[in-house]
């Protein structure tokens, strides 16, 4: 018998440790309570069964709000103020407000019964979504929401402000309509004191800090409700009013430029910058949808979009072509190029002009960077042999065994060339005796190049193991990713930054190895860090490049290109140069991301870009190496 | 197959195959043996935190909400000792019930999050390495902390800014309105936490001065606090610790009151950092002491 749960402790006695009532609970001797159906700042929200109604279940929301006002008279105008307000609510009538059935106080708690809504709110749709939510659909959700804030707004005698509009006071009901569920009411309960929080954080325009609240804040709290669920950006997790700095298209490039501009206007700082009326933001929404066919369902595809043009006045000062694919990064010293080969040869060309100069054919494929020093040029081959050559006779000088393919990239530090073998093994060898000064074993392949600071040499291996060696071959410590070190560290102001197979970018103390922060990238990466200004820009086989902040690792931007990104980016002047396997070499804003320009190629690039004197130098898999201008 | 006749026979065999063009390979002459061994000296200096804090009710208050925590050591590393210290102040929000319970409920949560985290290395006992990172460890510490606040001082709030030094690394977790400060040896003074307060958003979005926002009537009002709102993201960032220099962890009570030039002045011409952190609450003091007062400061040794 559904009656036999009324039974047990008295009404709201019946609390858990928290302060919530128990399932079971009989309230006010007619609300059964069944379950918390939500927590608010002010008390809890519960689904409960109406006991007037015996033979049919008719459920509603019971909402308690806790009075939590020390002195009796200010309790008493709390009350008075709930009551007024919940008599103006109950004459309310539309679809999309919750109808009001009673309202009642037991000590310092009120209540108010209310239609019990059968859905979601957008907090928690959004939070089980794991794209990006339709356009289309925001575009029709704000359309209703402008709907029922104009019923409000033109409310007589006095218009009523919702104050409180965010994706957590939005249900969406079985029928896909969307329903307010939190009104301003339970405002009055919060104290006004000194040292409290006020309005809800990331929603509320900047004057309602103010104490003003007219329907030009429902106005930005819709906008930024909206921005929201477009951006997945949650701004209570930003600084207030910081969305001008968050661009919606900037993060999700799919959401037409036309709804982009309707929330902008929506979200001004200054109210008098934003939609005169709700009515006027309803119109803007129906005009933007009717121009990008979103409201007919027409276009689902966002084609059409305007892209930066593809190699757009781009041409290339020179383009070289090998005999195979350019895998490596190319290198310059005293202007001229070199770059290594799949066709095994490295090639010096004229930077200049892109003259071909002479090739040294190794007898495996250069995947690595040369590297130069005192006109020797020193390259890793897969026939495992360092090679020493003179630069300007293309001669080979000295070469040193291995016993595994050299991938890794050489790198020259106190008159040693230090450089990893797939022979498990760091190798040092002196660059004056050409012998080794000492060689380390890793246990496993060494393809990550070298990277020397403080008298440390830091690299991984593919057992995902990372270590700092001195010059001596000892080490100083090593840290365990989960999977292969492919990536090149890079140090800086004693922070040690390498990606890995894992799909993580980490950040360790160069001194000590503790993990200081990691990154989660979507999938694993072979990219080489980079540290400018503060930020760490890298790539990964999820097709993105990443900026993130040094200090926080907070991601600053990322920007997506049409296939994995496994060459690092470079930095030069106000911009970040990278390849993507997509053939395009991209030209991004560093400090936003915003794409500049890019150039395609006919294969993937999988190298490093080289500039100098405003030249970019990239090579790709189409055997071309291109020369452009920065 | 050489690598594998090399894993029987172990790894003495010489991995060099002699080199090509007539050049002589010869060992290397003592002279450049030395001029390796020069480069890696190994010198064992202590690297050790020199630590002191203090505290005042200030002038016009009855009740002291704010809480601190200290804790400074040496741990040893994977090839030295690295200078290991916790250092966090709480503030708890005034106009709230039990804000002295929030703020010393925050650094206890704190406290006990990242102590237990490093027991074992503390105590110098068998460990596996930490799979987080030093800024997971501390945004869990502070999440606990929110937690912790909620269920035992409901309906009150607290800043908390919490700094953990590993070595010379020096990671910040921040909720609210009390402050870092790094002090560099030329005197120079750099915030290195940000208010999360109206205020001071305010003034970055160029609305009103620092001289409005200093007199500011809402100057109080935090956008951010443990223990209010629903969700809670604390800043997070890790900097190396100036060689030379301080932080300093304070409360308004203390930034409130006095500049911040002023306040890297007291530290440089106080002859030790305790007279230093003494001077600062006295001054607060002096300038009428409205707030609770309560500072941290720390320099780094070795």
């Amino acid at each position: 018998m559904e009656t036999q749960r009324i039974d047990g402790p008295n009404g709201s006695e019946n609390r858990s440790t928290i302060g919530q009532l128990n399932s079971g609970t009989n309230l006010g001797n007619r609300y059964l309570i069944q379950d918390v159906i939500g927590v608010g700042g002010m008390g809890s929200v519960y689904r409960a069964r109406d006991l007037h109604f015996p033979n049919v279940v008719k459920l509603v929301a019971v909402k308690e709000m806790i009075n939590q006002a020390p002195d009796p008279l200010v309790r008493q105008t709390i009350v008075h103020n709930f009551e007024r307000e919940a008599n103006i609510l109950a004459t309310l009538s539309h679809p999309s407000i919750p109808r009001i059935y009673d309202y009642f106080t037991l000590d310092n708690r009120s209540y108010l019964v209310l239609e019990f809504v059968n859905g979601k709110d957008l907090e928690a749709i959004l939070s089980q979504t794991d794209g990006t939510l339709a356009e289309e659909q925001i575009l029709a959700w704000g359309i209703q929401l402008c709907e029922v804030l104009a019923f409000l707004h033109h409310h007589k005698p006095d218009p009523i402000i919702f104050r409180d509009m965010k994706p957590s006071n939005v249900m969406i009901n079985q029928h896909n309509h969307i329903v307010l569920v939190d009104f301003g009411i339970a405002k009055s309960f919060q104290s006004g004191q000194k040292g409290t929080m006020i309005g809800t954080e990331g929603y509320s325009p900047p004057e309602q800090y103010r104490g003003e609240a007219n329907t030009k804040a429902d106005i930005y709290a819709l906008g930024a409700t909206m921005h929201h669920l477009l951006t997945r950006r949650d701004p209570r997790l930003e600084p207030p009013f910081s969305f001008g700095e968050r661009p919606i298209r900037k993060i999700n490039p799919n959401v037409s430029m036309e709804l982009e501009t309707v929330i902008n206007t929506a979200l001004q700082y200054n109210p008098d910058d934003r939609f005169n009326s709700v009515d006027d933001f309803k119109d803007a929404l129906l005009s933007a949808g009717r121009k990008t066919g979103l409201l007919n369902r027409i276009n689902l595809n966002p084609s059409g979009q305007a892209n930066v043009s593809v190699n757009s006045g781009i041409k290339p000062v020179w383009a070289f072509q090998c005999e195979d694919e350019l895998r490596g990064t190319p290198l310059m010293y005293n202007g001229a190029i070199y770059t290594g080969c799949y066709d095994n040869n490295l090639y010096a060309l004229n930077a200049a002009n892109g003259e071909f100069l002479w090739k040294y054919a190794s007898e495996g494929g250069i995947v690595g960077r040369p590297v130069a020093y005192e006109d020797i040029v020193y390259f890793g081959s897969e026939d495992h042999r360092l090679h020493a050559v003179n630069t300007r006779t293309g001669k080979i000088s000295w070469s040193y065994y291995t016993d595994g393919r050299v991938r890794s990239s050489p790198r020259i530090s106190e008159n040693h060339i230090f450089f990893g073998s797939d022979d498990y093994c760091l190798h040092a060898v002196n660059l004056s005796t050409n012998r080794n000064a000492w060689i380390f074993d890793t246990g496993s392949e060494v393809r990550s190049s070298p990277f020397i600071a403080g008298e440390l040499v830091y690299f991984g291996n593919e057992a995902g193991d990372f270590f700092a060696l001195d010059y001596r071959g000892n080490a100083k410590w090593r840290y365990k990713a989960k999977r292969n070190i492919t990536s090149s560290p890079w140090v800086h102001e004693n922070v040690v930054y390498f990606n890995s197979m894992d799909g993580y970018l980490y950040a360790v103390d160069a001194k000590t190895g503790w993990l200081i922060w990691r990154f989660r990238m979507e999938k694993p990466s072979i990219v080489s860090p980079v540290v400018v200004d503060n930020m760490v820009f890298t790539g990964s086989s999820d097709g993105h490049i990443y900026a993130i902040e040094a200090k926080s690792a907070k991601e600053l931007w990322r920007f997506k290109t049409g296939h994995q990104v496994n060459g690092s980016p470079i930095i030069y002047k106000d911009a970040l140069y990278c390849g993507s396997v997509d053939g395009y070499l991209y030209c991004l804003e560093y400090k936003t991301g915003r794409l500049k320009w890019k150039f395609e190629t006919q294969g993937p690039i999988t190298g490093a870009p080289l500039v100098y004197n405003d030249i970019v130098y990239i090579g790709s898999h189409d055997h071309f190496i291109y020369a452009l201008l920065a | 197959m050489l690598n594998f006749f090399r894993k029987i026979f172990g790894k003495k065999e010489e991995p060099v195959k002699p080199a090509m063009d007539n050049i002589v390979t010869a060992p290397l002459s003592d002279v450049q043996l030395q001029s390796i061994r020069a480069m890696t000296v190994n010198r064992f200096e202590p690297s050790q935190l020199l630590v002191t804090s203090a505290q005042s009710v200030g002038r016009q208050r009855e009740l002291n909400e704010d809480s601190l925590f200290t804790l400074s050591t040496t741990i040893a590393g994977h090839s030295s000792n690295a200078p290991f210290g916790l250092f966090i102040i709480a503030d708890g929000m005034g106009g709230h019930q039990y804000g002295e319970i929030a703020s010393n409920t925050a650094i206890r949560a704190i406290s006990d999050y990242i102590l237990k985290k490093f027991h074992n290395t503390l105590f110098h006992l068998p460990s596996i390495p930490l799979e987080e990172s030093l800024q997971e460890i501390m945004q869990a510490a502070v999440a606990e902390a929110q937690r912790a606040v909620l269920h035992e001082a409901p309906g009150s709030g607290t800043t908390v800014t919490a700094a953990l030094v590993l070595g010379q690394q020096l990671t910040i977790g921040h909720v609210g309105d009390s402050r870092g400060y790094l002090i560099y040896s030329e005197q120079r003074m750099e915030a290195i936490t940000r208010d999360h307060s109206l205020v001071r958003r305010l003034e970055e979005l160029g609305q009103i001065t620092a001289a409005e926002a200093a007199v500011h009537p809402q100057r109080n009002v935090l956008y951010r606090a443990l223990g209010q709102g629903e969700t809670l993201e604390a800043d997070l960032s890790t900097t190396p610790f100036p060689i030379g220099g301080y932080l300093l962890i304070c409360s308004d009570g203390l930034w409130g009151v006095i500049p911040d030039d002023e306040m890297s002045k007291i530290i440089f011409e106080a002859p030790t950092i305790q007279r230093g952190c003494q001077n600062l609450i006295a001054a607060a003091n002096a300038a009428g002491g409205p707030d609770n007062i309560s500072a941290i400061l720390v320099q780094l040794l070795g």
